[in-house]
């Protein structure tokens, strides 16, 4: 046998995908725990189908997970992967399309029989011909019959050992990047920690796969090697977005020294900040899972009458139920945090996809002068501050705040660095101070136009809330004209009044030819164009909206400072629209996708590129 | 404390709405049952009898359309210490909110839910309501509807309900008892409050609405005493086969009320019983289960002494940890 070779790679890409059911998701997980336990940079995306479970072996019913890992820092989950793991035919037939040209592709060949390829639409049985596959760069592996000839002794039923073949398929991915097993097997027997037998069974496939590569080395394929450079020390943990916001919410819950209340109702792909919530109940955190979404924002409410930190979590069609109830809270002047998990539209859409199209619906899809601060989680460990902040907004200020996430940063995953509490700001509610007890009126104001919070149970500040609307100084319902007036400025100006942090540029700010703009979860892809752009000589720069209501202070400032602008978003031009409105004689340029998928990196480049040299 | 305590400002209802009633029969029941106004919170939904908590110097809140039992449910669940009346209208209860109320019954939380049957849309001028009768003539049924209504003891039932009790407005006694008694009860506890509305459906329950209508047409059920009725008591209710009927109150066979039995068979015929029979008033049914909110607690009580992680820093460490040097 050859030595081995070890060659040293900067970042790589790895895509697992197979048959819903065949486990692609754990052991991507477990790839990226493995990687990122030895210091690499990761970024998950995971795409599943919005089946549970279509038939087996078709090609709706196939899910992947793609981590890129790199010894810098990572932005995307990458573009096309240099590695594809296929457990089917389906699996290559509809994930081929992103592997880099020459990226190593891996099969099992025992999912290739004639009935699996006719599932997956395939015409002849020279499916690598069909697809322009090179058969050199092809590890075609019995996978199958290894994993049931590795478990032949084991006594286990031929299903059980057939559930094992994902674990073989990650040692193979184990050995080509030289990892060390040691971290897969503790997240293995942590994960069946009630089933040691199955533990045994996965950990020996593992280590099966892992020989496999080691002994067969092809020339298709040879170890590499990431290193890890640039190492901010510290204790991490790997989180989705969608846990990352549900650990924001008890964070603020914890720190503003209020119960956190969640009222829900299941919705893709929000439903896991209720799962995550739901488990917590040590903490003290209560959950409502309701009879529909109008309820889950209704209750929220009430509990925010009753001096909780209250939370409903949704989906854009959830929002469209929810809007009467958000307009209460604007009206009433009560803290709620809205957390819109966005996905494809209209209507049911694409439920499992992502996009950023709830922007304008979030910002103005209420009746009535309705103004509402919003923030934009911009990756999944963002979600961590993004959620505390809009929690910390919500008490302070008196008001429901939307949170935009998506569907992409809410289920891909990243290394978050512990939070340490003690180093969060202070959340501080304008309690009514006992000493007004005499002349307090319910819509009496703080210094800075916020309405100050007086709970129920507080003798002496009884008083009565509603949708009517109520005269500025004593609370009571009105319909004077003056008054109206009055009310719709005060509650501008309160949301107005609010302080965000200034937008930052990156890049070339002196300079730029290009400023570069999106908001919330795109974050990653547009930092990845800046960089690929910034190497390829251009004058590029950065700017992105993380608080879209109210605007940076700085943000016309920013805008016109630079020649050209492009707003880029997965819409059909909503930031762009508003910034429009916000900013006199603003005309950017616009990228807008909506095909629920991630950007592309050398796709903004491209177009971007392009831009730059437009005359 | 006094009914006075309670009160606040001056009710804009129609002369002569059942409204007034309710109102003044609600004060003297929280007056009765001493509850400081610091800890209740009444919350409406949307309509003439949605405006009652501005007519209240507790707190609350006067929300959007038929929302109340929802956010009634959340206001209990964050503080379950709050004494919670929610306020509803037969179109705010059972039509647009018709989905909070059956769910606030079947989760059975601990709150008053009170429903205000004039059997008509007055705050919109005259439309029929999932309450009025086949056949209504309004002004958005001009040829009579054609749709049947909802019976609310059935619904509450249906959803598995564990109190329901009835009174007509203007019966001041009546209202306070079953008030209190919805107070006293733990879980959902539904109070049908018969009324007229004397713009839009004046006369609706006439045949109840004086001393000497209810005289007649009326039968008081109190737990554990005879089913009799009549100006005289003349009138007793006994079963018939699955059915009921009218028999001489010195009947042996004349029933006993019973509004702790589990099986709410009987208190549904008890619930519906029209012209020729009297219609029942008083708590029909009042059996105890566990509430939602009480159980949420119990629960947070029992996974704090399971779990070994009780604050922010506690959670981070179940996690799979790695640490760069």
């Amino acid at each position: 046998m050859e030595p081995l070779e070890i060659t040293e790679k900067n970042d790589v890409v790895v895509r697992f995908s197979g048959d819903s059911g065949d486990g692609m998701q754990l052991v991507g997980n477990i790839f990226s725990t493995v990687s990122a336990t030895v210091g690499n940079s990761i970024s998950t995306f995971p795409d599943f189908p919005a089946d549970i479970r279509a038939p087996q072996g078709s090609l709706t019913g196939v899910s992947g997970f793609q981590v890129h890992i790199g010894s810098e820092q990572v932005f995307t989950p990458g573009d096309l992967c240099d590695v594809l793991v296929a457990m089917n035919a389906a699996a290559l037939k509809t994930q081929y399309r992103y592997a880099k040209s020459g990226a190593t592709i891996i099969i099992d060949t025992n999912a290739f029989s004639p009935a699996d390829l006719k599932k997956a639409e395939f015409q002849t049985d020279d499916y690598l011909g069909e697809m322009n596959i090179n058969p050199d760069h092809v590890v075609a592996c019995p996978l199958t019959q290894m994993v049931k000839d590795c478990l032949a002794d084991s006594g286990m039923d031929p299903k059980s050992i057939l559930k094992c073949r994902n674990m073989f398929a990650l040692g193979l991915v184990c050995w080509l990047f030289d990892r060390d097993l040691d971290i897969a097997y503790n997240y293995i027997k942590d994960k069946f920690a009630k089933k040691p037998d199955i533990a045994d069974a996965n950990i020996k496939v593992i280590q099966a796969g892992y020989n496999y590569g080691h002994n067969t080395h092809s020339s298709a394929v040879g170890v590499h090697r990431i290193e890890t450079k640039n190492k901010v020390p510290g204790r991490y943990m790997d989180i989705t977005g969608n846990k990352a916001t549900a650990y924001g919410l008890i964070a603020a819950a914890e720190k503003a020294g209020l119960k956190l209340y969640l009222g829900s109702y299941p919705i893709t792909p929000a439903t896991d900040i209720l799962h995550e919530l739901s488990k917590h109940k040590s903490l003290g955190v209560t959950t409502v899972q309701c009879e529909d979404e109008i309820a889950g924002c209704s209750s929220a409410l009430g509990a925010s009458f009753a001096g909780a930190l209250a939370v409903t979590s949704t989906s854009g069609p959830g929002i469209c139920l929810k809007s009467e109830a958000i307009n209460l809270a604007v009206i009433m002047e009560l803290p709620l945090v809205v957390i819109d998990v966005q996905r494809g539209g209209p209507a049911t859409g694409l439920p499992t996809k992502s996009e950023q199209t709830d922007l304008l619906q979030v910002l103005f899809g209420r009746n009535g002068e309705s103004p509402l601060p919003v923030i934009a989680a911009t990756s999944p460990t963002d979600c961590f501050d993004a959620a505390y902040q809009a929690c910390k907004i919500a008490l302070e200020h008196m008001t429901p705040v939307v949170l935009l996430t998506d569907g992409y940063i809410a289920n891909g995953s990243g290394a978050l660095k512990l939070p340490q509490l003690d180093q969060y700001p202070t959340i501080n509610p304008p309690y009514v101070p006992e000493q007004l007890k005499e002349t307090w009126t319910p819509y009496m104001r703080t210094n800075n136009g916020t309405r100050y919070w007086a709970i129920p149970g507080r003798e002496g500040f009884e008083h009565i809330l509603g949708g009517l609307e109520k005269d500025c100084n004593t609370g009571a319902i009105s319909t004077n004209p003056e008054n109206h007036d009055l009310m719709t400025r005060l509650r501008k100006q309160k949301i107005e009044n609010i302080d965000v942090p200034d937008l930052e540029v990156i890049g070339d700010k002196d300079d730029a030819d290009l400023l570069i703009v999106g908001f919330g979860g795109t974050y990653g892809h547009l930092r990845a164009v800046l960089e690929e752009l910034r190497n390829q000589g251009q004058k590029v720069a950065q700017a992105h909206f993380k608080y879209i209501s109210p605007l940076p202070k700085n943000t016309a400032d920013v805008m016109k400072r630079y020649k050209k602008v492009v707003v880029a978003e997965q819409n059909m031009g909503q930031l762009a629209s508003y910034l429009r409105m916000k900013i006199d004689g603003f005309v950017p340029y616009q990228y807008n996708l909506v095909n629920g998928q991630p950007f592309v990196v050398s796709e903004l480049a491209k177009s971007f590129s392009n831009m730059i040299n437009d005359n | 404390m006094e009914a006075k305590d309670y009160k606040k400002g001056q009710p804009r209802w129609c002369p002569g709405c059942g409204d007034h009633f309710f109102l003044a029969s609600l004060h003297k029941a929280m007056a009765e049952l001493g509850i400081a106004p610091k800890d209740i919170a009444v919350i409406s939904g949307i309509g003439c009898s949605s405006r009652l908590p501005h007519y209240m110097a507790t707190y609350g809140m006067n929300t959007i359309h038929g929302r109340a039992a929802a956010i009634a449910t959340g206001c209990k669940i964050a503080n379950p210490n709050l004494a919670v009346w929610q306020i509803s209208g037969d179109g705010d209860g059972l039509a647009i909110g018709g989905n909070h109320f059956i769910h606030a019954n079947r989760r059975n939380i601990n709150i008053n839910m009170i429903l205000l049957n004039n059997r008509i849309y007055g705050l919109t001028k005259g439309q029929y309501s999932p309450t009025s009768p086949r056949g209504f003539v309004s002004k958005s049924s001009p040829y009579g509807t054609v749709e049947d209504p909802f019976r609310p003891a059935e619904l509450c039932f249906g959803a598995r309900g564990h109190f329901f009790a009835r009174a007509v407005a203007t019966d001041a006694p009546g209202t306070v008892e079953i008030l209190k008694a919805a107070y006293n009860h733990k879980g959902s506890a539904v109070c049908e409050i018969l009324q007229n509305c004397v713009i839009f459906n004046n006369g609706t329950h006439d045949s109840v609405y004086s001393k000497e209508g209810r005289a007649k047409n009326a039968i008081y059920l109190r737990h554990g005493e005879k089913m009799i009725f009549g100006e005289n008591n003349e009138f007793g209710i006994a079963q018939d086969g699955f059915g009921l009927k009218i028999v001489s109150s010195d009947d042996p066979s004349v029933l006993v009320h019973d509004a702790h039995c589990a099986d709410n068979t009987l208190q549904l015929k008890l619930a519906e019983m029209e012209a020729p029979f009297p219609i029942a008033l008083g708590v029909i049914r009042d059996v105890e289960a566990p509430t939602y909110d009480d159980c949420i607690i119990s629960q947070i009580e029992e996974v704090k002494e399971q779990k070994k992680y009780h604050n922010f820093a506690e959670l981070l460490e179940t996690n799979d940890i790695w640490t760069v040097e």
